[in-house]
Formats: C-alpha cells, structure tokens, sequence
C-alpha cells in the first residue's frame, strides 16, 4: 500500500517503523545521548528512536525541542526519518538543521500495522 | 515547492548568501519554515523572544551550531530566555557548567541580543502591544503574548525565531493570520478554580484533551482572572500540547472585541483538575519551588510569607528587588527547569507549577508534587 505525505524535509529511506498516537515532547521527552523515549508514562518510554521511523502525531512542549532533534542527529541516535500527522515549526526546523527526513501524513492510523515503510520524495509505501 | 512563497529581491540576495553565510543560513531557515506553512509573503517582526540558553537543554551540540553562525547580528528587540546560572551567584553551580554557560551568552550578546535571561520578556519591557506581530520561542510566553497581550507570534522553535530575529520577518502563516486564530471548541468550566496551579492543572488538561484545537474558555461568572493566573494556565497548555493561544470569554482581548461560536463543546471540572495532581504526586517533602513561568513582583512578595525552604526563580529585574531571607532564596537569571538542580543536590521538590513539575521530573528525574499554593501555605505554617 502507498500513501502520498507532504515532504517537509524529503529523502529516501527505508525501516522499520516506531509507532505512536501520543504527541512527543523532544525537550525533557527523549534524551539525545541514548535516542530514547524518556517521559514519564509515555506509551514509548524507554524505547529507542534510533534507526526507526518514527510515526507520531504531533510535537508538544518545549521550543528547544529543534535543538533536541539536532542533538539526536549529533550523538548518531536520530531516528531514519520521521511521520507526524500535524508539523509545526520546532520540529520542521529540528529535521532541517539535522537532515532527517520529515513526512506530514494526516492519516497516521493507516501506518498503525505497518512493521517496515519505504519513504520517498512524497510517498510513504508499507512493505511489511 | 516554492511556488506560494513571494521574496522581494532583497531577500532573494539575502537568500543568495551576498549579505554573508550567517544571513543566508537565517533566510534559508524562514524560507524553509515559510514554505511547509504555505506562506505567501514574509512580513516584518518587532521583536523576537529567543530559547535555547542552558547547556543543560542546548546540549554541547547546541553550542557548536551556535559557534558557526556567532558573527550574525539580530535586527530587532531581541530577548533571551533564562539560562542555567545565577549569575550573580556563580560560585554556586558547577564550574564546568558555569564555564559552558558564559561561552554560550557571549555568543548570544555579540549578535546584539539583550541578555535577559527571562522566560516572561513580557514583564521587563519586551511587551508587544495587539495586533503586533513577534516571533517568539519560550512555549509558555508564545501563549501569554497571543492569548492575553493579543500580539500575533507561532510557537517559533530556538533556531527559527533566532533566524526571525536575524532577518526582523518571519512568514505570515498560522497565527499571524486573524483566521488562524479563532477557537475551535467551547470550554465550559464546571468548577470554581481560585488557585493558580489549578488554573495550571487546567492548561495542562486542556493541552492533552484538546491537542491542537484553540479553546475559548468559559468560566462561568467568575472574576477577572489575575496575570498570574493567565501565566499558569499558558504554560500549562503549552506543556501538554502545541496550542499556542486561548481565549477566555468576556476576558481576553481577542474573545472581547468579537463573537466567537466554536463548533464543538466539552466540560471540565474538578475531577479532570485533581487528576493533573495525582499525576504529579511523587513527593512528601523537599522545598517548595516557585517561579516558572518567573515570578512577578507581586508573587515574589507573597512567597517572602511562606514559611520553610523556599527557592524562587525570577527575572534579574525582579530578583534584584526581592529581600532574601534565611529561608528564601531568590534565584534571578535562571531557573528550576534549566539549572543543574539534580548535581545541586535537590532530588525531591513540591511545586505549584505544572510546567516545572513536568520537565523536573522529565529533564532531571527530579520526584516531584504538584500542590497548590494555598496547601503549600498551610502545610508550611503548619
């Protein structure tokens, strides 16, 4: 199956994916020196962003969270590439200053079941 | 992509890098946010709040990005959020910390910004007036200057409204734009709220059940809701959401100059307040921490009559005012959230901040209770 998204930072990749309906707080959320989900009775907590696609609603929280993502990308913790339903300026700066690919795709739940995606330019294709 | 977004042929030579690396990478990063909001012009700013000042949220890696683009200069207002050392108190935090931080402000006054040091630019003279158009970082001023000032600013990350700061123009998207700006859902209040961190308690539930549609609050026949109340209620949606404005009917100046008829509707009362403190109900003791957002002169006068360990946070405008006693302590520059509290050696705290309770215990696996004021006042006099 394959969706089209709106490329905000585009690329072309290929993981497995990392799924969530609870918005992510970067700052005080995810540490950047482990890649993982550090906040308290976060459906993710303890789990790893690195090398996943991260699918996720929306980003909440701190304005330093740019910085955060940046910082995931710095310590070789960042996540492949990176779906959220709703973007907003911290995270599309975050994925910009760090290069990782960043997909809008308002229908999130179509990827629920998704174990591996392939992402490219404006299309999101489930293949496993 | 770029077919919406209009520059005029000085951005586009900004944009080329003729002005230097420092103000492309500026044009770049608001062209960049210009284009994934479908803006069609950008427009020009009359300050700029900016965050990401602590080592401890910035990172090392923060402080390399900062070093490559330290020669640029900012064009308009520009004020900085609190970083993590008193600095009037340097001695005590850690050395390598305080070294880290003073290469970071450096880098920060040579662009020309105004070393504030505050998370409420909005009390010491960084204060927009309606309809003026900002772009600030600092979650919880964004909410202040939209919701209660009627100043128009996104929720702009560090590194954008530092290139917003830069150029002195952001692109005119989200809540610039009046439409952009009225409230999708009806809040109705069931409960008398008469405590501040409650009005906190609300912001954060309202944040987590609503998401990203703008509230228009209705609290029945209550009285005016004071600044600092509307200071917790913001930074309470703002830390569990990324609304970035509400209104409150018959209060806030946006919701008083028009009729607003959200289309859905839900209630709010005492159960959903009391859950908040239950989430945050990890400590019996420890002092009680105040001050985030940073206090007001007003709540700094009135946490003076609390007895027991008090640490207070504040602007240096407001700190500097403020009589310290053996029992409180007021913090000016920095605060609980961005200061190396933990290697400080507080590992429990209470706290009528949802904000702080959250990101002590997220950022610094501090054990944390939300409690309100009026407990605090209490159990303290006790």
């Amino acid at each position: 199956m394959r969706f089209k998204a709106k490329p905000i930072f585009p690329g072309k990749v290929r993981g497995e994916v990392l799924y969530t309906e609870e918005p992510i707080t970067f700052l005080g959320g995810v540490d950047p020196e482990t890649g993982k989900i550090t906040e308290s009775g976060h459906e993710l907590e303890g789990k790893s962003l690195r090398g996943k696609i991260l699918v996720f609603p929306s980003a909440k929280g701190s304005t330093v969270g740019s910085y955060t993502i940046y910082g995931l990308k710095v310590h070789g913790n960042s996540p492949l590439a990176m779906i959220c339903s709703k973007t907003n300026p911290v995270i599309a700066i975050g994925a910009v200053m760090a290069k990782i690919p960043l997909l809008e795709f308002k229908d999130i739940e179509k990827l629920k079941k998704a174990r591996e995606v392939i992402i490219q330019e404006e299309w999101i294709e489930i293949v496993g | 992509m770029r077919r919406d977004l209009y520059l005029t042929k000085e951005e586009e030579r900004i944009l080329s890098g003729e002005e230097g690396e420092e103000r492309k990478w500026a044009m770049e990063t608001i062209v960049a946010l210009g284009e994934v909001f479908g803006a069609e012009r950008l427009v020009k700013i009359s300050s700029s709040q900016v965050s990401g000042v602590s080592p401890k949220t910035i990172g090392k890696y923060g402080l390399k990005f900062l070093r490559r683009i330290r020669n640029a200069k900012v064009s308009v207002l520009t004020t900085l959020n609190p970083c993590g050392v008193d600095l009037k108190r340097k001695e005590e935090f850690p050395k390598d910390f305080v070294k880290e931080q003073e290469e970071i402000l450096e880098i920060y006054k040579g662009m020309g910004i105004l070393p504030s040091c505050t998370c409420t630019p909005y009390l010491v003279g960084n204060t927009p007036s309606f309809g003026e158009v900002i772009s600030w970082a600092e979650s919880s001023a964004v909410v202040f200057a939209n919701s209660v000032l009627g100043a128009r600013t996104n929720r702009e990350g560090g590194p954008s409204a530092l290139a917003s700061a830069i150029i002195g123009k952001t692109p005119e998207y989200g809540l610039i734009i009046e439409e952009e700006r009225e409230p999708q859902v009806l809040v109705k209040v069931k409960t008398d709220l008469n405590d501040e961190a409650e009005f906190g308690a609300l912001g954060y539930s309202l944040g987590k059940l609503l998401k990203d549609e703008i509230p228009l609050i209705d609290l029945g026949n209550r009285r005016r809701m004071t600044l600092e109340e509307h200071k917790q209620l913001g930074a309470g949606i703002a830390t569990s959401s990324e609304i970035s404005i509400y209104h409150v009917k018959g209060q806030t100046p946006e919701a008083l100059r028009k009729e607003m008829n959200p289309t859905e509707k839900i209630e709010i009362g005492e159960e959903e307040i009391n859950q908040v403190f239950e989430e945050f109900s990890e400590s019996e003791n420890g002092p009680l921490v105040v001050g985030c957002p940073h206090m007001t002169l007003r709540e700094a006068e009135e946490a003076k009559r609390f007895r027991g360990k008090v640490l207070a946070y504040a602007s240096r405008c407001v700190a500097s005012l403020v009589k310290e006693s053996e029992n409180f302590k007021i913090y000016g520059d920095t605060c609980m959230v961005v200061s190396p509290l933990r290697e400080m050696g507080i590992e429990e705290v209470l706290t009528p901040s949802v904000k702080a309770a959250f990101y002590m215990r997220n950022l610094s696996g501090i054990r944390v209770s939300l409690i309100r004021k009026r407990e605090a006042l209490n159990e303290i006099q006790g």
